[in-house]
């Protein structure tokens, strides 16, 4: 199976590709597109801001090519949140994949933001990605803006508010978490991504 | 809910994880692999690096055990101490550290903190704050705290400094007691107490823990997000899981392992 991980210029990408590594998976880098035409998987990782990586995606001309992609592809962290059709976070277009905007978290007295630790993840509608991901498993959160709770969101979390910490509608799929520091929650979503039952009749 | 966190810091010195409270005397505790690999498998939230041997020395950080950490464990890590300008923030958090931690360099140019959360997110920036309540009542800040010939009085006051830190971009604090430092009587609640109160971002306790009854303290009566120790777990004078298992008795939130 190829697997590639999207150079977007995020500081993770090294932290997904050893995570990768760990479950004997070997991912290359990339910023062609037709090295990501070619994948049987496809991860967007992001750290950063969504206005630094969207810009980064338009130089290497690859908008179009993850916009119509047709292998399963995981956005992680602010890659998930440029799965929609906006961010709040710079006021910019994101991929358009998912409907929805994602918006800074609220925050409040005792409530704070960027939302960082370990938080409960609780199931929402169904999705191959999070098979065997128990409700109240707990995953590792850092971030200021988060997605809505739409018909997309698989794992719901709370923080002020209610977010989605995990999307799936078909191939396109997100973790706003960050499943390569987040234990054994982190390793089964990445392998439900990469399991031939990922997506019902896919190539594996 | 969010987790309360626990967080062992492990100082660092040419590669090897080192004990001797940042200060001389440093004993060999093992290979940073090795008690990274230990601490995670205890149930440690996070782990933070503190390499010792970069910022007296006016060198940076080596990104090689960064890299090793990183390829190993799967819990997230902050790297602390030589990191002075973006480009070795770029190399550490490249390398795999999911946040970099600044203290003297972000006193000597506090617009490091900005140049830092433009480039990376406030998220990957912690600012430390080593905090010593002086004869007149009022907490200031230290700086070259890494060497104790070295260190410096500020006039800042350290609660100017938290809000100031926050303003310029800074997204989790962590509050070094020095009163409380190594002395095992317990985290500095009043302290921690002003700190909440200004702090929006995630705060972190640091100094002072001895026993378990002291992160019950602080997380009860100061709302930290976080609590950092390192000799009390490095000795085995606390063990992860025995900590945990108090403070959920306590109803603390904390991460199930």
């Amino acid at each position: 199976m190829r697997v590639v991980i999207v150079d977007a210029g995020g500081a993770n990408t090294g932290s997904v590709r050893y995570a990768f590594e760990r479950l004997g998976v070997t991912a290359a880098l990339v910023t062609d597109a037709e090295a990501i035409r070619g994948a049987d998987r496809v991860i967007l990782p992001g750290v950063g801001t969504a206005a630094q990586v969207m810009a980064r995606l338009r130089a290497l001309d690859l908008v179009e090519v993850l916009r119509t992609l047709e292998r399963p592809l995981l956005g992680i962290c602010v890659g998930m949140q440029l799965l929609f059709e906006r961010s709040q976070e710079g006021d910019v277009e994101g991929l358009g994949l998912l409907p929805g905007t994602v918006a800074r978290l609220r925050g409040g007295p005792g409530v704070r933001v960027p939302h960082m630790g370990w938080n409960r993840l609780q199931p929402r509608a169904d999705g191959t990605l999070r098979t065997g991901i128990d409700a109240d498993a707990q995953a590792f959160f850092v971030h200021s803006f988060a997605a809505p709770v739409t018909a997309d969101c698989i794992l719901a979390c709370e923080h002020g508010q209610s977010f989605a910490a995990a999307v799936q509608r078909g191939p396109i799929a997100g973790a706003q978490f960050h499943p390569e520091r987040s234990a054994a929650v982190g390793a089964q979503l990445l392998r439900n991504f990469l399991s031939p039952s990922f997506v019902p009749g896919a190539r594996a | 809910m969010l987790s309360r966190r626990i967080i062992p810091c492990l100082d660092v010195r040419d590669g090897r994880v080192v004990k001797g409270v940042r200060f001389r005397d440093h004993v060999d505790m093992g290979d940073i692999a090795d008690l990274a690999l230990r601490y995670r498998d205890a149930g440690a939230d996070e782990l933070v690096f503190y390499d010792i041997s970069a910022s007296p020395q006016g060198r940076s950080v080596d990104r090689g055990w960064v890299e090793r950490v990183s390829r190993l464990i799967d819990i997230p890590f902050c790297v602390a101490g030589g990191i002075r300008d973006v480009a070795t923030a770029r190399d550490v958090l490249h390398a795999g550290a999911d946040k970099v931690s600044i203290n003297t360099p972000a006193l000597e140019r506090p617009a490091l903190i900005s140049e830092l959360a433009e480039a990376f997110g406030v998220q990957c920036v912690v600012v430390g704050i080593d905090s010593i309540r002086e004869a007149d009542g009022e907490w200031r800040v230290r700086s070259h705290t890494g060497d104790p010939d070295r260190t410096r009085a500020l006039a800042v006051r350290t609660l100017d400094w938290i809000v100031e830190a926050q303003r310029l971009g800074a997204g989790e604090i962590v509050l070094n007691c020095m009163d409380n430092d190594g002395v095992r009587r317990g985290y500095d609640i009043a302290q921690l107490q002003q700190a909440r109160a200004l702090c929006a971002v995630p705060l972190v306790a640091s100094g002072g823990a001895g026993e378990c009854a002291h992160f019950v303290d602080a997380f009860a009566q100061a709302d930290v997000d976080g609590a950092l120790a390192a000799s009390v777990f490095h000795s085995g004078r606390i063990a992860i899981p025995d900590l945990k298992r108090d403070l959920r008795a306590a109803g603390i939130e904390v991460r199930d392992v």
